[in-house]
């Protein structure tokens, strides 16, 4: 039996190497988020108001960003945008901008769906102990949907670390991408590289994602009435 | 813009079109079926099967198709397991489909008030039929908004497989616009041919969603 490659990851700095690559990902991914999640609060409760005109557009931008995939925008952001406003722009602005923007969109939707799912009686019910409206939002209306909104907004964080394994197609260096170089660096005196290397690309990301996934279902039971 | 370029490209774009439907659709019905037979074991809470079954959902739900696919193409062929490149699409579709729908299905079936299998238990029926006649066509009706949900998800993710080089849509716009640098044409016409294949699926799930709501609610 030959090796599967996993004595190639321990050769000279590949490991560190690796590592750095799934930084670049966890960077990009972590922008993204926190961009995502204080937009997207904001758009939520916009969301959620009675204003007509901005729940139009806001519908229109949430449907066209769920229906097209992400690696479509983020070509037409890093190749499209490029060539026609003429201005230069790194592919991890690029990657930061498209998946902001998309998270803000889900984000929102996810706010919006926290606020609008609040019983009215819960505000009626305050009311009538004579709470004012500033009251009424800070101590019944916040507490309730924030612990409806953590679980879901821990799950968008996950999608997004996912999603931003595509950042490798405009040309962003980041794990898969130095696990492939790794695997050519190392073609000839370890053929079968590509097994243990990428098996340990698949293993990293879910050791990264799986913790996360856990706690928001955690949280989500702990805090169902 | 240039029309006389859009003419140009649209038969390439047509043919990655139809290479994409084929491999998404083989995967999503691969998707339903493994998925399908997941939620069944875990219901039926079958013994080292059901481990197993948790243990492949929650690898599959929280790694990137990106990577899975990789994987499956790169990796696999070292330890002698050699598919085409069609193939590895579509069964990296269907596995990561597969996890997404036993969850969605499950949930369906866990939806169904307890006492509907009382009742049909009551009736004489057996496990079986029970499931059968009773549960089941309810939890289908209880998990159709999630499945489309799923299917849309797999069809845009279906967006990776040019790296592991097959001729899908993002291949043919990235390889056009690398040749031929008409960028705004090529990306144009990229957006135009995911909505041909995305829109009505987005439709039919929002007619769908409307009236299985009617179904549930009566009159």
């Amino acid at each position: 039996m030959q090796s599967l490659g996993i004595d190639v990851l321990f050769k000279g700095k590949n490991f560190a190497r690796l590592l750095e690559g799934l930084w670049v990902a966890a960077r990009v991914s972590l922008i993204s988020s926190a961009v995502s999640i204080l937009l997207g609060i904001f758009m939520g409760i916009l969301m959620a108001g009675k204003n007509r005109i901005i729940q139009g557009i806001f519908r229109v931008y949430l449907e066209t960003v769920r229906i097209m995939p992400q690696m479509v925008l983020l070509f037409i952001v890093y190749f499209g945008t490029t060539r026609v406003f003429g201005w230069n722009l790194s592919a991890e602005y690029a990657a930061v901008i498209v998946f902001s923007f998309w998270g803000t969109a889900e984000m929102g939707d996810l706010v919006r769906g926290a606020l609008i799912s609040i019983p009215k009686i819960q505000y009626d019910s305050a009311r009538a102990l004579g709470m004012d409206e500033k009251s009424v939002f800070q101590y019944v209306i916040l507490p309730q949907t924030v612990r409806r909104l953590i679980p879901l907004s821990i799950n968008l964080i996950t999608r997004i670390i996912k999603t931003t394994s595509l950042i490798m197609m405009i040309g962003m260096v980041e794990v898969l991408k130095v696990a492939q170089q790794i695997i050519e660096a190392n073609r000839r005196t370890s053929p079968n590289a590509a097994f243990g290397v990428f098996a340990v690309v698949f293993l990293m990301y879910f050791i990264v994602c799986w913790p996360i996934g856990r706690a928001a279902a955690y949280l989500e039971k702990r805090w169902a009435e | 813009m240039d029309m006389e370029i859009i003419r140009q490209y649209l038969p390439l774009y047509r043919d990655a079109l139809f290479l994409t439907l084929r491999i998404g659709w083989y995967g999503v019905f691969l998707a339903l079926a493994i998925g399908l037979v997941c939620a069944m074991i875990i219901r039926f809470r079958i013994p080292v099967l059901r481990t197993i079954v948790k243990a492949y959902v929650g690898l599959f739900r929280n790694t990137p198709l990106l990577v899975q696919l990789f994987f499956i193409y790169f990796a696999l062929p070292k330890i002698g397991i050699r598919l085409s490149a069609e193939f590895c699409g579509s069964l990296g579709l269907g596995l990561l489909g597969g996890a997404y729908m036993s969850e969605t299905l499950r949930s369906g079936l866990e939806s169904v008030a307890k006492i509907q299998e009382e009742s049909a238990e009551s009736l004489g029926m057996n496990r079986y039929q029970a499931f059968r006649f009773v549960i089941f066509p309810q939890a289908v009706t209880y998990s159709v908004p999630g499945i489309l949900a799923n299917v849309i998800f797999l069809l845009k993710e279906t967006s990776v497989f040019s790296t592991i080089s097959l001729m899908d849509l993002m291949f043919t716009a990235k390889d056009l616009i690398g040749m031929y640098a008409k960028t705004l044409e090529c990306l144009t016409l990229l957006v135009i041919f995911y909505l041909i294949m995305l829109l009505p699926v987005s439709l039919l799930g929002y007619v769908l969603e409307r009236r299985l709501r009617h179904a549930e609610f009566g009159d």
